[in-house]
Order: C-alpha cells, then structure tokens, then sequence
C-alpha cells in the first residue's frame, strides 16, 4: 500500500495528536489521531459541534500551532522538524487564511494588505506587486476601493479584500474558518463564490470550517470533527 | 522602503495621537539638555576664554630660592632649629635663548614669547601709583594676550621709550596717548615713558595696574640686562596645557605651570558642574526611555491581532521585531530632532532677552553641530534600547493567541 505521503496530496495528517498543557495534571487531549489527506483542487467543508477541535486542527493544518504527537506533510515535506522560519516561510507561500473576521490591517489600504504576503517575503514593494493586487481587487470587484483604508470598507467587501489576501501568493491551500460567519445572507453568498471561483479557476485547494449546512452542502466533500475525531465524510 | 520601516511608519501615524504625546515628551526631555548643554558650554567658553585674556597658557618660571643647610659645622656650633625662608629677589630664566629655541620646535605649541615682569611706580606731577611693568616683545606677546583688541585710543606701538597704559592709570594719572610718564623701578632706575595707547581689559584692578614697555626698557628698569623673568607660552590644545606643561618641565628642567595649575578652583567649578549636567542627563534619558517603552507595550497590545495576522501570513519573528525596535528609534530620533529645535530656539530666546545692564549680551553663543548629532543618536540608541522589551514580547507572540486576542 503507498504511504499518504507518496500519494501526491497538498496535505497529508498521519496520526495527528494535539494536549494542551501536556505534562500537568490538566493536561487536555483535544486531538485524538487524526489522519486525513486533501487532493489538490479539492473545495472540502469541515464541520463538527462548538469545541470538538475544529479550530485546533485547523491551526496545525495552517501551521500556527504544532502536533503533540503525529506528522503533517505539506506537499510531501514532513513539517514536524522544521523550525519556526522554516514554517513561517512555508506559510508564507504555501497556506492562504481567511477567518470569520477579515482581520485586515487598519494602518493599510484595501490594495496594500492584498501586496502583504508578497511584501514579506520580498521586503521591498515593487510595481508588479501593486499590479497583481489590483488584480485580485478586480477580481473581486472592488478596483474602486483599492486604495480607500481597510477599516472604511464593508464587512463584505472587507471578507473580499482578506480572500483576495490570501491568494496574493496563489497558495496550494486556503483555509478558511467560518468565512461567511459574519455577514449577511446576499454578502456570505458573494463571498463564497468568490471561493468557489478561485477554486474552479485557480486549482486552489480549500478547507472551509463552517457551521452552515446549507454551505457544506456545496462544496465537494465534508469532513466532520467530532470530540476530537474524524469521523468519516458525511457525503 | 522594506517591510519593517513601512510598518513601523504606519502604525505610528495610525496612532498618531499617541505618537504625537511620546514625540512631545522626548522632545521636551531633548529640548532641556540641548537648551542646558548650548548654555553651559557658552558659559565655560566664555568663562575660560575671560581667564585666558589675560594670561599665557602656560608660563615657565625662574626656581624659587630656598635655604640651604649649611654643611660641614664645626663642632660646639649649634644653630637654631628655625631656617627662614629666603627672599625672592628679581631673578632671570637661566639659559633662557635656549629653552626659547627648543620650544619654539615643538608642534603642540603655538606661541613662544619671553616677559620681563617687575614692580613700579608710574608718577606724573604729585600722583603716583604703583604698576605692574611687563616688558615685552609686542609681535609675539599680543598673540597669547591680545592687548591691540583693547586699546581704545592710540597705536599697539612700542618702541624703548613707549608704554601702554589701562584706561583706569590714564584717568587717576590723567594721561592720555602721547603725554608723558615717569616710571620709577624698584632699582631706583627712573625713565621718562610716553603713552603710546590705552586699553580697556574690562577689569578696573587690571586696568589700573596693568602696564606694557619693550622687553628692553623692562630689562633696564628692572636691572635685568639680558634676562628675562618669565616664558609666556600658548598651546594649541587649550585643555592639554598641563599635558604639554609637564613635557615642557620634563625636556627643559625648568618648572612649567598650566593655567589649569594655576586657576585649580575654576577647573574644579567647571567639572562639578559638568557632573551635575551629566547627571541631569542620565535621568532625562531614563525618562525618554520610560516614556517610549510604556507607549510601545501598550501599542504591542492593541496590535496583537495585526501582529497575529502579520505572523499567519508569513512575517518572521525578526521582522515584527525590527518593526517595534524601529518604532522605538523613529520615536526616539524624531523627539530629539523636535528637542533640538525646540531648545535651540528657547536659548534663542533667553540670549537675546536677558541681557547685561548695558544691553549687551550675557555671552556669545556657541553651539556646535555635533551637539545635535550627539543627542540625535543618543535618543534613537535610547529608543531602540526602551522598544527592545515590547518588540521581543511583539516577536515571541503566539499567532493562534494573537489572533483569538
């Protein structure tokens, strides 16, 4: 049988463990071996009852935070001894995040916090930058607002520019915890097409956490996290 | 501009009232110690430049005499325990041409004269009044004690039969230039002197006492043919004249004192209140540090969840930390600049409204560049220095507790 990391898939998990405060009398298991894969071009919901581990996982998916126990391969490399700038910079190209709140910096333009992923890996801005950002805004459909201040755009348009963010780098992964958790119906609407979009016409690859059914429905396959297991895809 | 200064640029401006009272803050701390260092260094400028208006950097003196025992007493002679300390007559520099010669080779000095000083009296009709005579060689000696910048009426001329006068000796012995004077040496030796010019030292006993005639007609008057009592010397270093002193002494075998030596109290003066400066300093700097460091752990708070986001889309530890050690030195830098503006214009200010009685200025201004260089990067080394505890807690911020807030 070939190993999950042989098999060509952006994310592999094997046996993924995550306690809390290990080693003390505390101590709290709240992954309990999670094995899991994602194909490349795959639009995957990940659903599961408030405080099953959802968000846990998903922080070691994104590389936030480490496994107690277990491997995570991005694209095949093993992530489990790499060192922080070794992560951070695997991060940087490879993992795209939207959350339920955009958290765009206020101190920047709409069109600046799209050009922050390529700015940190780069340092200096350049005009190619510039021109790739004002393209994912297009696509967005919010060229008039580029260079408007984060904090003056809607929650929407807000959730838009963070999307747009997180494909700067045209990462194999986006991940995205409760997108649409925020806004209204017409806007959540939007918003996950645009996702949809940038998975249909990019090969993005995605990990959708959410809560919303209707929104599970809709995308290619579920996973359900439920007290710190996964149970199987629920279609 | 990199990622850090374009970040470190905008979180500042974004919370610009914040920025806006720390910048205040090191610019008032700056503004007092450039107010308080111009000032200072005007005043000890003045002050020593007062000082040495008068007098050689260093002056080179005959040894005193001092009593000899007596050797070889024959026996049953008993003398009293008590040696009397022996007069100082008028005495000449041995070998004086020599020890002038070999000065003037050395590169630390500048100007090498010789002087005559004796004791007189200048007498006109029934006044008379006791002088101070120093003989001079006028070319030279004017560039250690610049007389000709203080001569109110006549010409710095002296020929054997001149003499420049105080303008306080010329009134109590109403002389003015071209009359002339008696002057009548301890020596008894009488010479008929005119008034060539008169000077104002800004000093009545110097004024009064003070008197310049040609080396020679001092040598004749003090009975000191070909002798001189005193090599007068100015150094280029004003402040290594002890330095350049104790070589003099070591190379000639002649004693030579610095001003430094002779005016000790004014030195001591002058370094207490340097330390006191110093002092002042250190504590505004610590201020300056305070003030920073408090503005940038509050801001590392408000902008944890920017920082959380930063760090998911892939900044380093390193970069968020040069981002907060930035802030520190834009903020230290721009204080320092606005204090260096701020107390350069408040000494401005107080030079030209608190004047002498006269209306003339209290002392002249004297402010040098590297003052702004030096509080400039002291405040930024300050800065940096006060943002290095938020920055490292910026750094080591976790991303998933950051952005959760």
């Amino acid at each position: 049988m070939r190993s999950v990391a042989e098999s060509g898939h952006i994310l592999t998990l094997e046996q993924v463990t995550k306690t809390y405060a290990l080693g003390r009398p505390n101590a709290l298991e709240v992954l309990h071996g999670i094995d899991m894969a994602l194909d490349r071009g795959e639009f995957v919901a990940l659903v599961g009852p408030s405080g099953s581990g959802k968000s846990t996982l998903l922080n070691i998916i994104g590389l936030l935070d480490r496994p107690t126990t277990g491997r995570l391969l991005i694209r095949g490399a093993d992530t489990s001894a790499m060192n922080d700038a070794a992560l951070t910079a695997l991060r940087n190209e490879s993992i795209g995040f939207v959350f339920q709140q955009s958290y765009l910096l206020s101190a920047f333009s709409a069109i600046e916090n799209v050009m922050m992923p390529m700015l940190l890996k780069h340092e200096f801005p350049t005009e190619a930058m510039r021109t790739r950002a004002g393209e994912l805004l297009a696509d967005m459909g919010l060229s008039a607002w580029a260079d408007h201040p984060a904090s003056n755009l809607s929650g929407g348009q807000q959730q838009r520019v963070a999307i747009a963010r997180a494909l700067a780098m045209s990462p194999a992964l986006i991940l995205a915890d409760e997108p649409t958790g925020n806004l209204d119906t017409h806007s959540a609407d939007s918003v996950f097409e645009m996702l949809k979009k940038a998975n249909t016409e990019l090969g993005t690859t995605f990990l959708i956490v959410t809560h919303n059914e209707a929104l599970a429905e809709r995308c290619d396959r579920t996973l359900e996290v439920v007290d710190g297991q996964l149970t199987s895809a629920v279609h | 501009m990199p990622f850090e200064c374009i970040t470190a640029l905008r979180f500042l401006k974004e919370g610009r009232m914040q920025t806006l009272a720390i910048v205040s803050g090191v610019a008032i701390g700056v503004g007092v110690i450039v107010f308080m260092s111009a000032m200072l260094t005007s005043l000890q400028g003045n002050f020593v430049k007062r000082v040495l208006m008068a007098q050689a950097h260093i002056q080179i003196l005959p040894p005193e005499e001092s009593a000899r025992p007596l050797r070889g007493l024959a026996s049953g002679i008993i003398y009293a325990n008590v040696i009397q300390r022996p007069t100082q007559r008028l005495r000449s520099i041995d070998q004086w041409q020599t020890i002038i010669a070999q000065l003037r080779r050395r590169a630390d000095i500048a100007v090498v004269t010789p002087t005559v000083s004796a004791a007189a009296l200048a007498v006109r009709g029934n006044a008379s009044r006791s002088i101070t005579l120093t003989g001079i060689d006028g070319d030279d000696y004017f560039r250690i004690v610049r007389i000709p910048e203080y001569i109110t009426a006549g010409e710095p001329r002296l020929t054997s039969n001149d003499i420049i006068i105080g303008s306080e000796l010329a009134r109590q012995l109403g002389v003015s230039v071209g009359d002339k004077l008696n002057v009548i040496a301890a020596s008894s030796t009488t010479r008929s002197l005119t008034v060539s010019a008169v000077f104002d030292l800004g000093n009545k006993g110097a004024n009064e006492r003070s008197t310049f005639v040609a080396l020679r007609t001092a040598q004749s008057l003090a009975a000191l043919n070909g002798g001189v009592t005193s090599i007068d010397m100015t150094v280029h270093d004003l402040y290594a004249a002890e330095v350049v002193a104790q070589s003099v002494s070591a190379s000639t075998g002649v004693k030579a004192e610095s001003w430094i030596v002779t005016n000790a109290q004014l030195f001591s003066t002058l370094s207490a209140q340097e330390m006191s400066f110093t002092t002042i300093q250190g504590f505004v700097a610590l201020s300056v540090a305070f003030g920073v460091a408090s503005v940038l752990i509050v801001s590392v708070i408000q902008r944890s969840q920017d920082i959380g986001i930063l760090r998911a889309m892939g900044a380093t530890q390193y970069q968020m930390l040069r981002v907060f050690l930035l802030q520190g030195a834009i903020l230290g830098g721009l204080g320092a600049a606005a204090g260096s503006a701020l107390g350069i214009g408040a000494l401005s200010v107080f030079h030209a409204v608190v004047r002498l009685q006269d209306g003339s200025e209290l002392f002249p201004l004297s402010v040098r560049a590297s003052l702004f260089v030096w509080s400039i990067s002291l405040a930024t080394i300050t800065g940096v220095v006060a943002a290095a505890l938020p920055a490292v807690t910026a750094a080591r911020l976790d991303p998933v507790d950051a952005i959760r807030g």
